[in-house]
């Protein structure tokens, strides 16, 4: 290409690009750290682990290894209930791309027993008109042979069958 | 200007790769150290402020979690930069400057180990041109080191000189990752990493965290026998567009080193954070660092490099030497962006 064709290119394209696709791709390799390492065990085993804080006992799932209080490592472990309420949810109607549920669906903040942190988590095999703060519902785990350490050894929680929960219960996790 | 000092700081030690905690497990003993040499109580602390990238770890809003280990509730006034806790540090001081606050606990964590460095590194680039090449960080590196040598500047057994002196110092630094005596004959027996750096002349890849505490006026008196008083600090940047700098200079590393007040007495320490040993060089010119000041006597970041954590070690290492009195006054610096592109200077004094 001759300079003057060159430069004529390069004048048409700064009027014409508008912009660019610039992919990124970057690969971690995490280290769950002590205190989530028996909690992603335990969901492989089938169980919920959580730890207590030693001075104001609340117990943290999933734990992170210290209070968000007190800023005191959090060691004891314990196992949790897979039974909870609903704090708080979210119905999604919208469709979007790598959605693996059908909508709408229901995403839940859910309390577990004995736990002192609502987490998220979808609840199924409920209408979602029907899905209702204070709802008790209790977890679907993925067969035994299908388990990891991942949360998503627990499929979903669906309602339980319980009567629901008052408010009062748990109204300090309601934010 | 408002009297402002470092009553403490703690660090991690630094590793290579820490398999055993999270962030929030790295950070919560640093905090808890910091807090308690102070001598103050967690209540009493009226800002914290700390420095981390979510690119290290790949979760966004990751500096959120690390709350986690330093107590958040009741609420606290809290901030957090997208840079090295250096400049986190900078915005505690200035809030300390209001008179808001009397006191703030400033810290900074990096698990550098988690992903590819040299390449996430890269994301900080000029966006369209730059980053869309992915040039890695080393790689960049080894054209400014290129540049300073062709120009006259240094020269590739100078550079394995102050790799040598950094490991050296580290010695004594109980914290340090690359430590030891090192014949420059072997250094430069190396092969290149990426012409014309070799090994050496990188800063390793480390994980760690570190925490200061700054206190206003008085109290850091009543606090500590020889509070380390900040005495000037000014942070400055370079064009993003490194193709258009002259590499062989820092005029920002220069302005905020005139700004902060480094020439006007002889400087006892100065903790440089350069990740490359060409750039301990080029800085020690630019800082305008004479004879008779120890350079690194940490061993610097050629001895450890816990990103967005390194540049507030150099501030805890240099405040550490007021503390024991081993200097009365000293600068500290601290780097970000490829090439040198944005510098820090921070001078602190005994009295």
């Amino acid at each position: 290409m001759s300079e003057e064709a060159s430069e004529e290119a390069s004048k048409e394209a700064s009027n014409t690009i508008t912009e660019i696709i610039a992919p990124c791709r970057l690969d971690y390799t995490i280290a769950a750290g002590e205190a989530q390492r028996p909690f992603l065990r335990g969901l492989a085993g089938g169980k919920i682990m959580g730890q207590r804080c030693p001075r104001c006992s609340k117990v943290y799932m999933p734990p992170r290894g210290s209070c968000p209080t007190c800023a005191i490592p959090t060691q004891e472990e314990i196992e949790i209930s897979d039974h909870g309420t609903i704090t708080t949810f979210c119905i999604v109607n919208l469709q979007f791309y790598g959605q693996a549920v059908e909508v709408p669906y229901a995403c839940c903040s859910i309390l577990l027993d004995g736990s002192d942190l609502p987490f998220f988590h979808l609840v199924q095999e409920v209408a979602a008109d029907q899905v209702r703060m204070g709802l008790r519902v209790k977890a679907v785990w993925a067969p035994e042979e299908e388990r990891k350490p991942s949360v998503e050894s627990v499929r979903y929680f669906k309602p339980s069958g319980e009567e629901d929960a008052p408010y009062d219960s748990y109204k300090e996790f309601v934010s | 200007m408002r009297d402002v000092a470092i009553v403490s700081f703690s660090q991690s030690r630094h590793v290579r790769r820490d398999q055993q905690r999270n962030e929030v497990e790295i950070v919560m003993p640093v905090v808890a150290d910091a807090v308690e040499k102070s001598g103050l109580q967690r209540s009493e602390i009226g800002f914290t402020c700390s420095g981390s990238t979510d690119y290290l770890v790949g979760v966004p809003f990751s500096f959120v979690m690390a709350l986690d280990g330093v107590g958040a509730w009741p609420p606290i006034d809290e901030s957090h930069v997208e840079m090295d806790g250096a400049w986190a540090l900078y915005e505690a001081w200035i809030r300390l400057q209001t008179g808001e606050i009397d006191s703030a606990l400033v810290y900074a964590f990096g698990k550098s180990s988690q992903g590819d460095l040299p390449a996430i590194m890269s994301r900080q680039l000029e966006p369209y041109t730059t980053a869309t090449l992915w040039p890695d960080a080393i790689s960049i590196a080894a054209l400014q080191a290129r540049v300073l040598i062709e120009g006259g500047h240094t020269s590739e057994r100078a550079m394995a000189e102050i790799a040598a002196r950094d490991r050296a110092n580290a010695k004594d630094n109980p914290n340090a990752q690359v430590t030891g005596d090192f014949e420059v004959d072997t250094l430069l027996a190396e092969p290149y990493l990426a012409d014309p750096l070799r090994k050496h002349d990188c800063s390793p890849i480390s994980d760690g965290a570190a925490a200061v505490v700054l206190v206003a006026g008085e109290r850091a008196r009543e606090l500590t026998d020889r509070p380390a008083w900040i005495r000037g600090i000014d942070h400055r940047i370079d064009s993003i567009n490194f193709g258009a700098r002259d590499l062989t200079r820092s005029p920002s590393a220069a302005l905020a080193a005139e700004r902060a007040g480094a020439g006007v007495d002889k400087l006892d320490v100065a903790e440089i954070y350069a990740p490359f040993t060409h750039q301990s060089a080029l800085l020690e010119r630019e800082l305008g660092i004479g004879n008779g000041t120890r350079i690194n006597p940490s061993g610097g970041a050629l001895a450890a490099n816990p990103m967005m954590a390194a540049g507030l070690v150099r501030l805890g290492e240099a405040a550490t030497a007021i503390h024991k009195g081993s200097a009365d006054r000293a600068l500290a610096h601290a780097t970000s962006g490829p090439c040198l592109q944005q510098n820090l200077v921070c001078v602190l004094e005994g009295e």
